[in-house]
C-alpha cells in the first residue's frame, strides 16, 4: 500500500503523459510516439489505484478477470473494425464513456464509505453536487452516442426527427435537471437520483434525434466533449488529479473539433444543435425544380480527359466512404503518375462523418499524407489545375455558397472546383446533397458528371487509362 | 485561513483546459480522427474509480448492490482502453510519406 501524497504524484505523472500523447498527434511522425505516453499513462494510473487501495483478496481477481474480457472486447473490435466504420465506433465507444460514469457515480452514491466520501444519505454536500453533475453528463453522453451510432450505421433513419414543442419541451427537462440536482443534494433522497438518471438518459436522446446525418461531425466532436466532462466531474468527486486532467484535456479537445466543424459549415453551434436543419427549405427547392441539361459521359471520356492533364485534383467526400472505393481510387492514381501526371487530394473540413474521416480512409489506401491538402492549402490550386475529380462529395464543392445569398449554405467554405479547367463528377444520380439545396456545378459547361456507382466508376476509368 | 482542497483541485481542472485548448490546435487536421479515438481512450481513465468501487466489497461478498456497478463500469472502460489505444494505433501505422522517387 501506497501513500495518498505518492499516488496523487503518480496520478499527475499519468496525467502529464496523457498531455504528450495529444501533443504527439501535432505531426504523423511524432503520433505513434504520443500513443505509446498514452497507454504509459493508463497503465501507471491503473497499476498506482491497484497499489493504494491495497486490495489484493478475490475482489482484485475480479477486477482483472473485468478488465481482461473488456480489454479482449475492445481488442478484438479495433482490428477487425473496418476503418469506414470509424464514425460508428467512435460515437460506441463515446456511450462506453458515459455509461461506465454512469456506473460509477452510481456505485460511489450507494457507497460513499469506500471513496471517503461520507455515509450513505449523509454525502458530503460537495461530493454529492459533483457526483450528479457526473452522472447527469455521463448518462447524456450515453444515449446521445446511442443514438449517434444507430444513425451512422443506418439502423436509424440520418434525417432529423422534429416534432411541435421540442425545443420548450427539451428546455423544460434541461432546467428540471438543474431542479433536481438541487433537490438531490438539500435531501439525499435517493430517488430523486435515479429520477436525475432517467431524465438525463432522457434528454440525451431528444437532443441528438432532430440532428441530420450529415451534422454528425459536430455531434460526434459535441460527445467526445461531453465525455470528458463527465469523466471530470467523477475525478472532482474522486479527487483524483488524472482523472479531471484527462476530463478537462479531452473536454476542451472535443469542444475545438465541434468549432471547427461548425465553422467548416459556417453554421453556428446552436443552430446545429436545435437541427432539423435541410427540412424547410422550401425556397430554394422551388426555384431549382425546372430540368437544366447536364453532360454526363462514361469512364472511357474520363480516362480521356485525365490523360491529357497534367494536373488532377481529387475531392473525395461521404459518398467514396460509401462506395468503399478509396482503393480503387489509389489505384486509378497511381496509373495517373505513371504518366507523369500531378496529382493531389483536397479535403474540406467537413467531408465525411467525423473530423479527418477522409484522411484516415486515404492513409489507408496507402495515399501518402503529404499528397493530402486541407481546404485552404489547396484551394488556390484548382484555377491552375487542369481536371478536378469529384467523388462522392457534394454540397462542399457547391458555388452557390459563393453567389445566391438566399442559399443555405451561404457563406459556407467551399472548395472552388468550378476554377478548374474541366470537372468531373462521380455521383449516382442528380439528386441534391443532404443540404437538399441544388449543386450548380453539375450545370456548367465544363463539368462532365459520371452516373455510377463510385468504386466501379474509379476501376472503369482506371482500366481505360 | 486554510484553502479548502476543491480550489486546488479546480485550479488543476482550468489549467488542463488551457492546456488542452493549446495542445489540441496544434493536433493537424489530418490526424483528427486517430485525436478522438485517443481521447476516447484516455478518458477511460475513469477505470480508476471503477475499479475502487469493484474493490469496495469485502472478502465476505464480492459482489454487492455497489460493488456489481463498479465491476460492469471496469469492464465498459476496458474495451474503450484496450480498443481505443490499439485502433489508434492501427490508423497511425496506415499514415505514411510518399516515398523518394526512384
Amino acid at each position: 500500500m501506497i501513500s495518498a501524497n505518492l499516488s496523487a504524484l503518480f496520478y499527475l505523472v499519468s496525467g502529464v503523459l496523457f498531455i504528450l500523447a495529444l501533443r504527439g498527434l501535432s505531426s504523423p511522425e511524432t503520433s505513434r510516439q504520443g500513443n505509446f505516453f498514452g497507454i504509459l499513462g493508463m497503465i501507471i494510473a491503473v497499476t498506482v489505484t491497484f497499489l493504494s487501495t491495497g486490495n489484493f483478496s478475490s475482489g482484485f481477481i475480479f477486477v482483472l478477470i473485468f478488465i481482461l474480457v473488456g480489454g479482449s472486447i475492445g481488442a478484438f473490435i479495433a482490428y477487425k473494425i473496418p476503418m469506414t466504420a470509424m464514425p460508428e465506433l467512435v460515437a460506441g465507444f463515446h456511450s462506453l464513456v458515459g455509461l461506465a460514469a454512469v456506473f460509477v457515480a452510481i456505485s460511489a452514491f450507494l457507497n460513499p464509505e469506500a471513496f471517503n466520501l461520507g455515509k450513505p444519505g449523509n454525502i458530503k454536500l460537495g461530493s454529492l453536487i459533483e457526483m450528479s453533475i457526473g452522472a447527469a453528463v455521463g448518462a447524456i453522453t450515453f444515449s446521445g452516442s446511442v443514438i449517434a451510432f444507430l444513425k451512422l450505421q443506418g439502423i436509424m433513419s440520418g434525417s432529423p426527427i422534429t416534432f411541435k414543442g421540442q425545443h420548450p419541451l427539451n428546455a423544460i427537462i434541461l432546467i428540471s435537471i438543474i431542479v433536481l440536482i438541487y433537490f438531490l443534494c438539500t435531501t439525499q433522497s435517493s430517488n430523486l437520483f435515479w429520477i436525475l438518471l432517467v431524465v438525463s438518459f432522457l434528454i440525451g436522446f431528444l437532443l441528438i434525434i432532430p440532428i441530420g446525418g450529415a451534422d454528425m461531425p459536430v455531434v460526434i466532436s459535441m460527445l467526445n466533449s461531453y465525455s470528458g466532462w463527465a469523466a471530470a466531474g467523477i475525478g472532482f468527486t474522486l479527487e483524483n488529479t488524472a482523472l479531471i486532467i484527462t476530463g478537462a484535456l479531452v473536454g476542451s479537445s472535443g469542444a475545438i473539433l465541434s468549432y471547427i466543424m461548425c465553422k467548416g459549415m459556417n453554421r453556428s453551434f446552436f443552430n446545429v444543435i436545435l437541427g432539423g436543419f435541410g427540412a424547410t427549405d422550401d425556397a430554394s427547392n422551388s426555384s431549382s425544380k425546372e430540368q437544366r441539361p447536364v453532360k454526363s459521359g462514361n469512364a472511357d471520356d474520363a480516362a480521356f480527359l485525365m490523360k491529357n492533364a497534367s494536373s488532377v485534383i481529387i475531392v473525395p467526400g461521404y459518398g467514396m466512404a460509401v462506395a468503399q472505393a478509396q482503393h480503387a481510387l489509389r489505384e486509378m492514381v497511381d496509373t495517373l503518375k505513371k504518366n507523369d501526371i500531378k496529382v493531389s487530394y483536397a479535403i474540406h473540413p467537413v467531408a465525411g462523418r467525423m473530423p479527418g474521416h477522409m484522411n484516415v480512409l486515404l492513409a489507408e489506401a496507402n495515399v501518402p499524407y503529404d499528397e493530402v491538402f486541407e481546404l485552404e492549402e489547396i484551394n488556390n490550386d484548382f484555377a491552375n489545375a487542369d481536371v478536378a475529380f469529384v467523388i462522392g462529395a457534394n454540397d462542399v464543392t457547391n458555388p452557390v455558397a459563393k453567389t445566391d445569398p438566399q442559399s443555405p449554405i451561404y457563406g459556407m467554405p467551399v472548395l472552388d472546383v468550378e476554377k478548374c479547367k474541366s470537372v468531373l463528377f462521380v455521383k449516382r444520380s442528380l439528386s441534391p446533397g443532404y443540404a437538399g439545396i441544388d449543386n450548380d456545378l453539375f450545370y456548367k459547361e465544363n463539368t462532365l458528371m459520371l452516373f455510377a456507382d463510385a468504386k466501379k466508376m474509379t476501376e472503369d476509368i482506371t482500366k481505360n487509362l | 485561513m486554510e484553502i479548502d482542497p476543491l480550489i486546488f483541485r479546480l485550479s488543476i481542472f482550468i489549467l488542463s483546459i488551457f492546456v488542452g485548448y493549446y495542445v489540441v490546435w496544434s493536433v493537424t487536421p489530418s490526424l483528427h480522427t486517430p485525436l478522438m479515438s485517443v481521447t476516447n481512450a484516455i478518458s477511460s481513465v475513469i477505470i480508476v474509480g471503477a475499479i475502487i468501487a469493484g474493490l469496495s466489497g469485502n472478502s465476505d461478498s464480492v459482489f454487492n448492490n455497489s460493488s456489481i456497478f463498479g465491476f460492469l463500469a471496469i469492464a465498459l472502460a476496458a474495451i474503450n482502453i484496450f480498443g481505443g489505444f490499439l485502433v489508434t494505433q492501427r490508423m497511425l501505422a496506415m499514415y505514411k510519406k510518399k516515398k523518394k522517387d526512384k
